[in-house]
């Protein structure tokens, strides 16, 4: 916990020192979701919003809180993980007794909440007062709200682990890293709410584990998802991590076997 | 200049030739960036879809711009990305190498880097752009299709200066810049939609500070034939895609002034 | 060959600003509101001329104004005043033709491709700095028999060890036959061996092409081996410039005297010698021959102890050095 702590406070302290950078921050954040909400603005100002899944404020507040916790999401991956794997030196990891996939899994968990958390607190107030972002729906909705995105955490470290560790079994250390991005991109609802996707992909985007990552918290901060359907919406996100961690595990010793075996 | 550009071309395939070592992941990050503008699309399409035309635009009038916008965005991206690679060669004093080389500092830096990767979004781009061209009633003239090829040729000119303004602006600080990827990628996004969507303070930043506006919204225009609803006249809306021409004549010029500035301060 | 000198460098004082910044998180706050400079003068006036085809040693500790030196004559940095002509041309002003007629070599830093084979490397210098081909065909023969590259010509630059890439950069610099060449730490961390073959190398050059050196290294051997001339500096001011024999004797006119002892055990004492230091059973003296002649301390010495091998030598120059910073600190 105390080398958790050490590790966010240095974080605080190098993006203190880049001056223009934490006032860029949140001016782009800011910048990406006034496009957005004049974008969907356009289309929710004509007659045929009337039979939207979603309601405009429900909108708002699901852009805002897209861009608060935008660094929340498994877009990249530990870039000195990925260099170890390419120049060869995981090998020496690999080999170690230690629990190689809770380190890495660790890593990915503080190099997450850090960003987030100093990202997120001023965009939430600026966009609180100026920019329509509302409260939670209900109190049951905020405390499902806080519950989701615990589990949208644990979701996207899984996700992004799981990523890296198919990067052993490719040369560059490329590959799937750079598909997981789009998949990302679309299915988490940080591009267009998933909701307003048409009909026939709602099943598809229904099942894939990432809606988990963004839509299904934001959906319940805003009442979208009604109170009975919490235990579902939560359910999916967990059933996912648990998924992709075992998974993970599998090819992680698979992978340290073939390593060692082959001598690295 | 002929011997400038034979030197480019040689660069260029260093370029192509090292990225293409790695062919599997070379594949893999061109379908990934071909899929994510695919997906742009469809969400954009999912919009249409759902709420039908909005004020009085169609989906293959969006995506009129979405073409010529993506399209520039993309081969402005193969060429011009070497000014991303340039601002750690500043702090590490790699800048110096160049300088010691008896050729124009830009004409190196654009050859560091040409990403052929960048076809996959520019294949996207244009398919996009046909796509629309062929759902669209346009009364196809000389004029017309020399103006839609000007005002490509304006947005790579306009990109590629602001990639050159975000290296030159390393001349002077090291801190990070993520204020240009909002205002590229950002720009990309917001003109992919007509003017008319946004509010007149943001319009005025994408018309007079980065004026993505004057190529694609304000030229696609006399393509389509379509009245202007902000009031300008057709001769301005033709001649727009030369302000993305001059944007880049002017960052050059910036870029020769952090370059004086670099030799006077040593860095 | 020219008669007028080759360099010339008049007064030249080049000014730094250093931005200050405190330690600690509070410092960071701080930094985010207002910033502090401190000016550094890098070279206050410094005066020299060099001749066509001189190899000159430029030493001094870091910080001492090598490095900014350097950039000026090569034209990268712009002085705050003071005059500079290399072969008529002020180097910052004409960079492009003036970067043409040079050639450098960093020891820390390459500039070559690192993804390509040499050759190719050596394909788009040639490109790059326009050479004809006839010309650079000769060239590239010459450097390739001299430095012994044509069993790694094939290789992709990465894959070469750290001697055969010195080797390669050295080729690389020279391939457009400059007529001045800087070096900066070339034999830094070769192994003996390589550092020979470096230093041979630019000998033959020197006296094949005439090419102009300019040494800026630590390594007091490669003075020794290659430089006729020395010019040392310090808090940007030149202490010293002339030959490494004048160089000594601006220091001292003492001479050492090593002794190897049958054994450990004897003290030796000499009232006009000095214990210097110590290394088992090897003694090291220093003296002042105008003082007593060495055949007569040599023989006082050799009757009074139990003396197995001596042999008598200048200071080495790492110690002459070493003076020099001292007594300009002081």
């Amino acid at each position: 916990m105390k080398a958790y702590l050490a590790i966010i406070s240095a974080r605080f302290r190098m993006l203190l020192q880049y001056r223009a950078a934490a006032l860029a921050g949140l001016g782009t954040q800011v910048f990406w979701g006034l496009i957005r909400l004049m974008i969907f603005g356009a289309f929710y100002a004509m007659p045929s919003a009337k039979s939207a899944p979603m309601s405009w404020p429900q909108v708002v507040s699901y852009i805002w809180l897209g861009q608060a916790t935008l660094m929340l999401l498994p877009m990249w991956q530990d870039a000195e993980v990925r260099n170890m794997v390419r120049d060869g030196s995981v090998g020496y990891e690999l080999a170690r007794p230690l629990d190689l996939y809770s380190l890495w899994f660790a890593r990915s968990v503080a190099s997450r909440t850090a960003p987030t958390l100093l990202r997120s607190v001023p965009l939430v107030i600026v966009a609180g007062l100026f920019f329509g972002l509302q409260f939670p729906a209900s109190l049951a909705a905020a405390a499902g709200w806080i519950l989701s995105m615990f589990s949208a955490l644990l979701l996207s470290c899984a996700i992004s682990t799981f990523v890296l560790i198919t990067t052993l079994w490719t040369v560059s250390g490329r590959g799937i890293t750079d598909l997981t991005g789009p998949c990302v991109w679309i299915f988490s609802g940080i591009m267009l709410p998933l909701p307003l996707f048409p009909e026939w992909m709602q099943s598809l985007i229904n099942f894939l584990p990432f809606r988990g990552l963004l839509d299904i918290p934001f959906r319940i901060y805003t009442g979208n998802i009604p109170l009975n359907e919490f235990a579902g919406a939560i359910g999916h996100q967990l059933l996912w991590t648990a998924a992709l961690i075992l998974l993970s595990r599998w090819l992680l010793a698979l992978g340290t076997r073939k390593l060692t075996i082959q001598g690295g | 200049m002929l011997n400038a550009l034979k030197l480019y071309f040689r660069y260029a395939g260093v370029s192509i030739r090292s990225q293409l070592q790695y062919r599997a992941s070379f594949a893999m990050t061109t379908l990934g960036h071909f899929l994510l503008n695919v997906i742009t699309f469809v969400s954009i399409w999912a919009l249409f879809n759902r709420f039908g035309n909005v004020r009085g635009w169609t989906l293959a009038e969006v995506g009129l711009f979405y073409g010529i916008v993506n399209t520039a965005f993309a081969i402005a991206e193969m060429f011009g990305r070497g000014f991303d690679i340039f601002p750690p060669m500043v702090k590490g004093g790699q800048f110096d190498t160049l300088l010691l080389r008896p050729r124009s500092t830009i004409l190196q830096i654009f050859g560091l880097e040409f990403q052929l990767m960048r076809v996959g979004k520019l294949a996207q781009g244009l398919l996009v752009l046909i796509w629309s061209i062929a759902n669209l009633s346009i009364a196809w003239s000389a004029a017309k299709i020399l103006l839609l090829l000007a005002a490509i040729f304006g947005g790579v000119c306009l990109f590629t200066g602001l990639f050159v303004l975000y290296a030159t602006v390393s001349f002077w600080t090291t801190e990070s810049l993520e204020l240009f990827n909002t205002v590229t990628y950002g720009g990309v996004e917001t003109t992919q939609f007509p003017l008319t969507f946004y509010q007149p303070w943001f319009r005025a930043i994408f018309t007079y500070v980065v004026p993505l506006a004057c190529i694609n919204y304000f030229p696609a225009h006399v393509i389509l034939e379509r009245h202007e609803e902000l009031g300008t006249s057709v001769a301005f809306q033709a001649a727009s895609p030369l302000i993305g021409v001059i944007f880049l004549i002017v960052a050059l010029q910036i870029w020769k002034l952090g370059v004086r500035h670099y030799r006077s301060t040593g860095s | 060959m020219p008669t007028s000198p080759h360099i010339i460098v008049e007064n030249l004082t080049k000014t730094f600003q250093v931005a200050e910044r405190d330690p600690g998180i509070w410092g960071a706050v701080r930094g985010l509101i207002r910033r502090r400079h401190r000016t550094v003068n890098a070279l206050d006036a410094i005066s020299f001329s060099l001749n066509a085809g001189e190899i000159v040693g430029y030493v001094g500790p870091n910080g001492a104004g090598k490095s900014t030196t350097i950039k000026i004559l090569a034209g990268i940095l712009v002085p705050d005043s003071g005059r500079c002509e290399i072969s008529g041309r002020v180097p910052w002003q004409s960079r492009i033709a003036h970067v043409r007629q040079i050639g450098v070599v960093f020891g820390q830093r390459s500039q070559l491709w690192w993804d390509l084979p040499v050759i190719e490397s050596f394909e788009l210098l040639r490109d790059i700095y326009k050479v004809k081909e006839s010309d650079y065909a000769k060239s590239r023969d010459e450097l390739i028999a001299l430095l012994s590259l044509d069993k790694i010509l094939d290789t992709p630059v990465r894959q070469l060890s750290l001697g055969q890439r010195m080797r390669c950069e050295l080729a690389a610099a020279l391939l457009h036959a400059p007529e001045l060449l800087f070096l900066d730490e070339p034999t830094i961390g070769l192994d003996a061996p390589a550092k020979l073959a470096v230093r041979d190398f630019i000998k033959e050059l020197n006296r094949k092409r005439g090419v102009t050196v300019i040494l800026t290294t630590h390594d007091m051997d490669d003075i020794e081996a290659l430089c006729s001339r020395v010019i040392v500096i310090n808090h940007g001011r030149i202490l010293s410039d002339g030959g490494l024999a004048q160089l000594r004797a601006n220091v001292t006119t003492e001479r050492w005297l090593i002794i190897d002892l049958e054994n450990e055990g004897a003290q030796i004492q000499d009232p006009q010698a000095t214990v210097i230091r110590r290394e088992g059973a090897r003694v090291c003296l220093r003296f002042d021959p105008a003082q007593v002649s060495p055949a007569a301390l040599i023989g006082r010495l050799a009757a009074a102890y139990p003396v197995r091998d001596l042999f008598v030598q200048n200071p080495p120059i790492e110690e002459i050095i070493a003076r020099y910073y001292t007594e300009a600190r002081a």
